[in-house]
């Protein structure tokens, strides 16, 4: 069953267009993760799902109906958001019975959902406690409780982990992971952290400049991005963009980087689609893992050779990142935590091509 | 060197208390003469001068004054026209906080299209002088039928007052985070219920300030209650104008003195109560 369909939506706010046609589809019990840079409007964009803000043009289904001039509260969803939003003067309680006293739910089946949510997030001790008494992660549990108790088609995230100190988020981030598995609610959460999509999502929409640019399971993101924009933004540090020139030679195909276009980094998985862009300007993706030295290369990989000069190298512990340069493109390299590549040195680094991208340098669109 | 320059400290510390204390006698001083003479008996009063020690703390004058000093020809004291006053106080400082509360609610948390305007013209009644309004008012009242009623004034103070309490409301509220809307949208909450159950208990501090301002404010108006009132339905502050406009006979200076520190008397306890929670909510945010 589809849990929601969003059509040709678009948002305007005067003269700016927040929204430029967005298309989704998610069927019932997926974690959709929105992710984006700040101001591309994931808030707008879910606050319109919600009701709270109106649409321009399109059409939005929840549950498989038509929710169009229907009220927040009649939407069949729940919503937890970045602030938290909890009610400053009502006890934990209180907050959470809110929404159901404002439905005319009975008394006693209160009573028995606010013990059933707060057993299952842990905060049967806060109970009678107001929002200023509470931690940072207590608070977030509270509103989490707050959307839960309710029982929606939909839940509806805004950010929830992004006022949580590191180690918080990642505790709180597989919990709601397990809560996901364990309800099976389908769910939308924005966030722009791409750790947090990547770990959560059965899809993900990456969304730039109201545009979604694509809509996907996080391997093919991250291993076959749409664009540049998909291809920088999901990965940390993001895939390198090299500037290339294509040729080949008989059914061979290489990308050949570096200063006069020099260096031939052969590529294994050739596609037709390639063949149109032998001698011209392509742009080179690969992800920085797939850039070693050439010791740790494993046999039987297709590998490249690529000789850069080291420019700075930064041990993290449980791996060695290096900046290195080819011509005009800095690039960045993931090397195994012993690696110690002399700074200002010319090393040859050994590349694996299996997942090389190449994208269209003007329309930025992938090719291959 | 640190001796001298202590030394020279505490010569400045000095200096400042001094002229402090100078400052407070120059502002004090009317206010003692008052006191000191509402004890005085008129004789005292009239052989030797307004300015002198009371020879014995005598209290007719408070109790003449309170209950039996005739004033334009009406000998009850002062006491029904402060309870006119607090008639009037009361309802128009409720009913003009709540109505301000409301006011800044919508303006601040329901943004609408021509909230902006809407909030100007309202605050503009801030900025017109009370005497530019008084015809307008008084064909109001006329073609109202309250013209010298009670409730004339009190509509007044009401619709005046809501330009300050507005003022006061919606800058509070405009702290309140946008969220706390939208949350109880999405929980179902309506217009009404999500102002009494989530704003208004946030509201105390502004609440405070705007009941103690109002408060005073209308107790201590003149000029409308001198205009739209009469004989026994004038506030206190139109009688006391009254009882000093006495010329048929000598003044009763005495008299007098107690008659406005008892009309003094509910603004100075709001104060003295008050005064403390009126600057911490000026200076308070809505939500920590
Ligand atoms: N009510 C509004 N009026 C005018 N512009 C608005 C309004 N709400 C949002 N915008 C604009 O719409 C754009 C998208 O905002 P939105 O809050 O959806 O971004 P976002 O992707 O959630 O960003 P962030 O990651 O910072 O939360 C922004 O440029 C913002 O300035
Ligand atoms: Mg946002």
């Amino acid at each position: 069953m589809s849990a929601l369909s969003v059509e040709k939506l678009r948002v305007r706010f005067g003269s700016v267009e927040v929204l430029k046609s967005v298309d989704l589809a998610i069927e019932s019990g997926e974690f959709i993760v929105l992710v984006g840079p700040s101001g591309c409007g994931k808030s707008t964009l879910l606050n319109v799902i919600a009701g709270l803000e109106q649409a321009t043009e399109g059409r939005i289904e929840i549950g498989g109906r038509e929710v169009t001039g229907v009220p927040p509260k009649d939407r069949d969803i729940a919503m937890v958001f970045q602030t938290y939003a909890l009610y400053p003067a009502m006890t934990v309680r209180g907050n959470i019975t809110f929404g159901m006293e404002c439905r005319g739910v009975p008394k006693a089946e209160q009573k028995e959902a606010v013990a059933r949510v707060a057993k299952l997030l842990q905060i049967e001790h806060l109970l009678d406690r107001r929002p200023g008494q509470l931690s940072g992660g207590q608070r977030q549990r509270v509103a989490m409780g707050r959307a839960l108790v309710r029982d929606p088609v939909l839940f509806l995230f805004d950010e929830p982990l992004s006022n949580l100190d590191a180690k918080l988020r990642v505790e709180m981030r597989m919990e709601i992971k397990r809560l996901h598995q364990r309800i099976g609610t389908t769910m939308v959460y924005v966030t722009h952290d791409q750790v947090e999509a990547m770990t959560l999502a059965t899809r993900i929409a990456v969304m730039n400049g109201g545009v979604i640019q694509q809509f996907a399971d996080p391997q093919t993101i991250y291993d076959q991005p749409a664009n540049l924009f998909v291809a920088r933004f999901m990965g940390s540090p993001p895939m390198n963009a090299i500037p290339a020139r294509l040729a080949a030679s008989g059914s061979e195909i290489a990308a050949m980087v570096g200063p006069d276009a020099a260096t031939a980094v052969p590529l294994p998985n050739a596609t037709a689609a390639m063949k149109d862009w032998v001698g011209r300007e392509v742009v080179l993706g690969i992800r920085p893992e797939c850039i070693t030295l050439p010791d740790g290369e494993q046999p039987g990989k297709p590998a490249a050779s690529l000789p850069a000069t080291v420019e700075m190298i930064e041990p993290t512990g449980a791996e060695t990142m290096a900046l290195i340069r080819v011509g005009q493109s800095e690039i960045m390299a993931r090397m195994r935590p012993d690696a110690r590549p002399a700074v200002g040195s010319v090393a040859s680094f050994a590349l694996d091509t299996a997942k090389a991208c190449l994208f269209d340098p003007k329309t930025e669109s992938r090719i291959a | 060197m640190v001796e001298a320059r202590s030394l020279s400290a505490r010569g400045g510390r000095i200096l400042l208390y001094a002229i402090l204390i100078a400052f407070a006698a120059f502002y004090l001083t009317p206010l003692i003469v008052v006191i000191l003479n509402s004890f005085r008996s008129f004789q005292e009063i009239t052989q030797t001068s307004v300015l002198g020690f009371p020879k014995e703390f005598r209290l007719d004058n408070w109790v003449q004054a309170w209950g039996s000093y005739c004033i334009a020809g009406i000998c009850s004291g002062i006491s029904p026209y402060m309870w006119n006053s607090l008639l009037i106080a009361v309802p128009a400082t409720l009913i003009s906080t709540l109505l301000g509360a409301m006011n800044g609610y919508l303006l601040s948390l329901w943004r609408f299209r021509g909230a902006g305007l809407i909030f100007g013209i309202i605050t503009f009644g801030v900025f017109l002088p009370a005497q530019m309004k008084l015809v307008p008012w008084a064909i109001t009242l006329r073609d109202l039928g309250l013209s010298n009623t009670l409730a004339g004034l009190v509509l007044i103070h009401v619709v005046q007052g809501m330009s300050f309490t507005t003022l006061f409301c919606r800058n509070y509220y405009v702290n309140v985070p946008q969220d706390l809307i939208k949350a109880a949208k999405v929980d179902g909450a309506g217009f009404l219920q999500i102002f009494w159950r989530i704003i208004l208990p946030l509201s105390p501090p502004i609440l405070i300030v705007t009941v103690i301002w109002q408060f005073t404010g209308i107790w201590n108006e003149f000029l409308y209650g001198i205009t739209f009132s009469e004989g026994s339905a004038r506030p206190v502050t139109a009688a006391l104008m009254a009882l000093s406009a006495n010329i048929a006979q000598a003044r009763e200076y005495g008299i007098e003195s107690a008659s406005v520190l008892i009309a003094a008397l509910p603004t100075l306890l709001v104060y003295l109560f008050g005064g403390k929670y009126f600057v911490r909510g000026l200076t308070a945010g809505a939500v920590k």
